[in-house]
């Protein structure tokens, strides 16, 4: 590893000031939330940055609230927070599921869901849920602040939409209302330690009637990144979740799925492990959204 | 020995006297040695699976910042071949060599080509990248039947097969074939009822274990040199290292640290004698660690293995034939474990007919290394994977249909020896009866038996016991301690002197303070350097008998040891109160000075051990995966010493071939690079894979040990394979062949079904 300086700027103002000035001088920064995907880059060499800005200190991305209608997870909150937070417990069981698959309790005492985004891993996690969940991203800028759906946040294999001298400040998305219901799974050989062959995430929110009038399907490892299968979703509107509409549920998630064949896992295995899944995890989410979901 | 010993401390659980240093973090491991002034060593390691070096030039490198030495194959003597003794893995001094640093050629991906000290590792990495090496890539061979296949490349142009009928008359992959066998194969086959045919093929895998190698080596201006390293055997680090660098014996002494798990992989020498050259050539100490990915690259996988198996039962499930003929990958040198799985592949059965051939290959993989019984649990997941299904083909119980097989007292082994008492019989007993496997399976899980066998070793140790001034009990040995050794010894030393657990400290010495000791492995160390602690301690109470006896002025035969102290022999009548260690020890001023016993031998009588594993397994349909509901390790350890020790044997056995079974398998891309060469990829179970494994621990007491010691460590590994095959074949509904069962095999053959 080589050597590098290491700042944790206190607010907002003086973390915009030290990206301008680093961005400048041609500094090659990298941002620390958890450090647990950043650090083993470093070890491997896969990243050698002249300046680490640690994030954890400015408040924006510490914070963990529900506003009216909308709840905001700070980019640098750690794993373990985030998902005891009570309104993720008990709205975003889906959402809660993914970020407590992250690692181990040691992991989760430093993991971010911001760090998981941007490093964008089209295996990360929570991705999935947040996309399905219809989270967006608030991003801090040289001027002032922009927002970008989560699913036009990922872009590639590690590649995400921050310009240089930008950062993740937070996360945020509508509460749910009743009759709504999320669930997250991945399928992994190993029940942990593990990178997910394939992730499913899924939002569903039935009528009075108990039909289905929205549903959101994110789909995981199967693509470049994360992303928002919208066919998917579509199939499942105006059903109850039949067993016909969860297989046509499922195969158009498995023809939106482009993956690749690598050690994990054959392109055909992982088609076929999405469509499972994602019957998996809409009767899942299905049954959430009579029993669990928001009171 | 009597059935009926009345045991003191011998059977008890005591906490283990490196335990404390050990969870405390306290226990110094092999990367923790450091000395003043000492370099960090980083090694070259071949980019291609197999390739001709034309040229080497490290002028680069020696010249870059902090880099004090650069050592190639060209620093290093020519070995002259010669069979390396009482090592668990065997093999030649000179493919030992050619392993250690590449000459010629590369001969896997990974393979060392050169090593750097410098002042920092990151200067040592630095030079690594300086170093120009030319390579003429060669096609790699990563399969057996690429390497059996008529124009293969040779990966090594002089290999002539040995063991042929015939010399061989060209040059080939094969290394060398074993036959054996006995009766009429054939009419035994014309006899049977039923006969099952299939070939069965397990993958390369690693031992897993968590500490990497490392050491430090300091050569001296006098020649002398030393070096400090985590291993399973000092001894064998010092004749090894030693041969590589064409120095004598004697003038290496090696210290071995804690031992963070070695499985058979810490048997043999890697970066020790590159420390060594590269200290001789920069008058440093240098510190060389490697990393995981290393570990992978360049060390001990267990071999990859195919078996074709034909098997014939009698309708009342009698073995009427068996034939095997196995091929172990040796990886780029010769010495897979072939020979050993030859000889263990029908040996828990009565076979009068029966023909073996094993056939060493070699392939473009790193030297395979011996992993906990090497070579058995391949051969016996092929056999225990035939009898299973032969039972459910003739419709009787997998343990009777075993029962009615299994080999007992007096019975010859297939592999020559008589057999003395065995407990294979008493496991499967008690495998019947245990309620793993009388209570009723849950829906869609499939129950899987298998019997698992070792030899078990014997060979040379060496100890000492100190007795102290204050009647403490210093014993020293010289086999490293993997899993709770010390206490073992510990325990046999008190049971011996009639003194307390708490009195007695182990210590493991280095090569020039303890006597010579084979190394830690073959399961030999509680019952070969067991037998060497009793002794030494026979040899300390017989000197105390002698002391008591010339003090009470009376013949040694009219005195006994007993509970810790000499006694005047009932009826002899001499006015005397009994004399303690301690008593003893205190006056060893005034007695002919202090009290030390010593012993050494070359263990016989080591006992083989049997067991039997159930499991219960889950297959999801829908996607392949498996789920181990259930385990239980039945095993006869002959006498457990500490069976704390012993059940963790047989647990981490259980999982570490339940992990064989399940993901564990090196995957590489068609150039010949493994690309799982880390533990994200590399699937070891974790403890949320498994569940509770349950242990039985059966003695059948070894008449060749004092107290009727077995090994107990590496058969634990050999049964998990077929026991888990066999469960998860019964959940998925069809016949498991090939490992790991991993989840797109197991949804392939679920789609076949
Ligand atoms: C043992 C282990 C197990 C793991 N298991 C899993 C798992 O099961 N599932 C999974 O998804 N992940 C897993 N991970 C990966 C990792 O823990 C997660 O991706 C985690 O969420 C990363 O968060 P972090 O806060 O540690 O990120 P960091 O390492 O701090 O940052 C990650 C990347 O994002 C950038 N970054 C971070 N925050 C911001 C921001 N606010 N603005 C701009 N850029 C930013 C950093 O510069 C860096 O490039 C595992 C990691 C380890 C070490």
């Amino acid at each position: 590893m080589q050597g590098f300086a290491y700042e944790a700027p206190s607010s907002l103002d003086a973390l915009r000031a030290r990206l301008a000035a680093a961005q400048g001088a041609g500094e090659l920064t990298q941002v620390l939330a958890g450090g647990t995907d950043l650090l083993v880059q470093m070890k491997q060499g896969q990243r050698a940055p002249g300046l680490i800005l640690d994030i954890k200190r400015v408040g924006e991305t510490q914070a963990l609230t529900v506003d009216g209608e909308s709840l905001t997870i700070g980019a640098s909150v750690p794993a373990a927070k985030a998902k005891a937070f009570p309104l993720v417990a008990e709205a975003f069981p889906g959402l809660a599921h993914a970020i407590d698959l992250i690692g181990s309790s040691q992991i989760q005492g430093r993991a971010s869901l911001g760090g998981n985004l941007c490093n964008a891993s089209p295996a990360g996690d929570t991705i999935p849920a947040l996309i399905a969940n219809g989270f967006e991203a608030q991003i801090l800028t040289a001027g002032g602040l922009r927002t970008l759906p989560v699913e036009a946040f990922v872009t590639g294999v590690g590649k995400n939409a921050l310009a240089s001298g930008e950062v993740l400040l937070a996360l945020k998305a509508p509460v749910p209302g009743p009759r709504s219901g999320d669930a997250y799974q991945r399928f992994t050989p190993r029940t942990e330690m593990d990178i997910a062959v394939v992730g499913v995430g899924a939002r569903l929110t039935l009528d009075d009637a108990g039909v289905i009038a929205s549903a959101r399907i994110a789909l995981g490892a199967v693509a470049p990144q994360a992303f928002l299968a919208e066919a998917a979703g579509a199939a499942l509107v105006g059903t109850r979740g039949e067993p016909e509409a969860l297989e046509a549920a499922a195969a158009a998630a498995m023809a939106a799925a482009k993956p690749i064949s690598d050690k994990r896992g054959s392109a055909d295995f992982r088609r076929r492990i999405c469509g499972v899944l994602v019957k998996r995890v809409v009767a899942q989410a299905l049954e959430r959204c009579t029993t669990g979901g928001a009171k | 020995m009597s059935e009926a010993m009345d045991f003191k401390v011998i059977g008890t659980r005591p906490i283990r006297p490196d335990g404390v240093d050990k969870v405390t973090g306290r226990a110094s491991f092999g990367a923790d040695f450091s000395l003043p002034g000492m370099l960090e060593g980083a090694v070259l390691r071949s980019p291609h699976a197999h390739a001709r070096i034309k040229s080497i030039k490290t002028d680069a490198a020696l010249a870059a910042p902090g880099v004090k030495a650069v050592v190639t194959g060209a620093d290093f003597p020519q070995v002259a071949a010669g069979a390396i003794e009482g090592g668990e893995g065997g093999g030649d001094f000179a493919d030992l060599a050619g392993n250690v640093i590449a000459r010629g050629k590369v001969r896997y991906h990974g393979h060392a080509v050169a090593a750097v000290a410098a002042q920092s590792r990151a200067q040592a990495l630095a030079a690594l990248a300086l170093i120009e090496v030319e390579y003429e890539p060669l096609p790699a061979v990563l399969s057996l039947d690429a390497a059996l296949a008529e124009s293969a490349p040779l990966i090594d142009e002089g290999l002539m097969t040995s063991g042929l009928p015939e010399p061989a008359t060209a040059p080939s992959n094969l290394a060398s074939v074993i036959e054996m066998g006995n009766g009429d194969l054939e009419a035994g086959f014309a006899e049977a009822a039923l006969i099952i045919e299939r070939r069965y093929q397990t993958p390369t895998v690693h031992q897993g274990y968590i500490e990497p190698h490392a050491c430090v080596g300091r050569w001296g201006q006098d020649d002398q040199a030393m070096l400090w390293c985590c291993t399973q055997g000092a001894f064998d680090v010092r004749s090894m290292t030693a041969k590589v660098l064409g120095q004598p014996v004697g003038s290496l002494k090696v210290i071995p640290s804690e031992i963070g798990g070695g499985f058979g992989g810490k048997t043999t020498v890697y970066l020790e004698p590159l420390a060594l050259q590269l200290s001789k050539k920069s008058g440093r100490p240098v510190r060389m660690v490697m990393t995981r990915e290393e570990v992978f690259r360049a060390t001990g996988p267990a071999s990859a293995a195919t078996i074709d198996l034909r098997m014939g039962f009698s309708q009342d499930g009698k073995i009427t034939a068996a034939e095997a003929t196995m091929a172990y990958e040796a990886g780029a040198f010769p010495g897979s474990p072939v020979g050993p799985g030859t000889m263990c592949v029908f040996a828990p059965y009565r076979i009068a007919n029966f023909r073996i051939k094993g056939m060493d290959v070699l392939v473009n993989k790193p030297k395979a290394a011996a992993y906990r019984a090497p070579g058995a649990p391949q051969a016996l997941f092929a056999t225990e994977s035939a009898m299973d299904e032969a039972a459910e083909k003739l419709g009787i119980d997998p343990i009777e249909l075993r029962l009615r097989n299994a080999v007992e007292e007096g019975d010859s082994a297939i592999y020559g020896p008589k057999f003395g008492p065995i407990g294979l019989r008493a496991c499967l007993e008690a495998a019947a009866a245990h309620p793993h496997y009388t209570k009723a399976k849950d829906a869609g899980v499939g129950r899987g038996v298998a019997v698992g066998f070792w030899f078990n070793v014997g060979l040379q140790s060496s100890a000492e016991v100190h007795i102290n001034e204050d009647g403490t009990v210093t014993v020293i040995e010289g086999n490293p301690d993997i899993g709770g050794s010390r206490a073992s010894m510990a325990l046999m030393a008190a049971e011996t002197l009639g003194v307390p657990y708490e009195s007695v400290r182990v210590v493991v010495a280095d090569t020039e303070t303890a006597g010579f000791s084979n190394v830690t492995g073959g399961s030999r160390v509680t019952f070969a350097t067991g037998m060497a602690v009793v002794e030494a301690s026979k040899d300390i109470i017989a000197q105390c008998c002698s002391r008591a006896a010339s003090l009470w002025s009376t013949d040694e035969d009219m005195v006994e040891w007993r509970d810790g102290a000499v006694h005047p022999r009932p009826g002899v009548n001499v006015e005397a109160t009994p004399l303690s260690l301690k008593d003893l020890a205190g006056q060893a001023g005034r007695m002919g000075g202090p009290l030390l016993g010593k012993a050494s031998l070359n263990a016989r009588g080591a006992g083989p051990g049997f067991s039997v594993n159930l499991c219960d397994a889950l297959v999801d349909q829908e996607t392949g995966q498996v789920q181990v509901k259930a385990f239980t390790a039945i095993q006869d350890a002959g006498k457990a010493i500490h069976p704390s020790y012993v059940e963790g044997q047989l647990q981490g056995g259980a999982v570490q071939g339940i992990g064989w079974a399940l993901n564990e398998e090196y995957v590489y891309s068609p150039e010949g690079v493994m690309e799982n060469a880390g533990f994200l990829d590399y699937r070891i179970p974790v403890a949320s894979d498994l569940p509770m494994i349950d242990t039985q621990i059966i003695e059948v007491p070894n008449p060749g040990h004092p107290y009727g010691v077995r090994g107990v460590g590496e058969t634990p590994i050999v049964a998990p394979l077929a026991a888990v095959a066999n469960a998860v074949s019964a959940s998925a509904g069809v016949r498991m062949t090939e490992l790991p069962l991993s989840p797109p095999r197991v949804l392939e053959a679920l789609d076949q079904a």
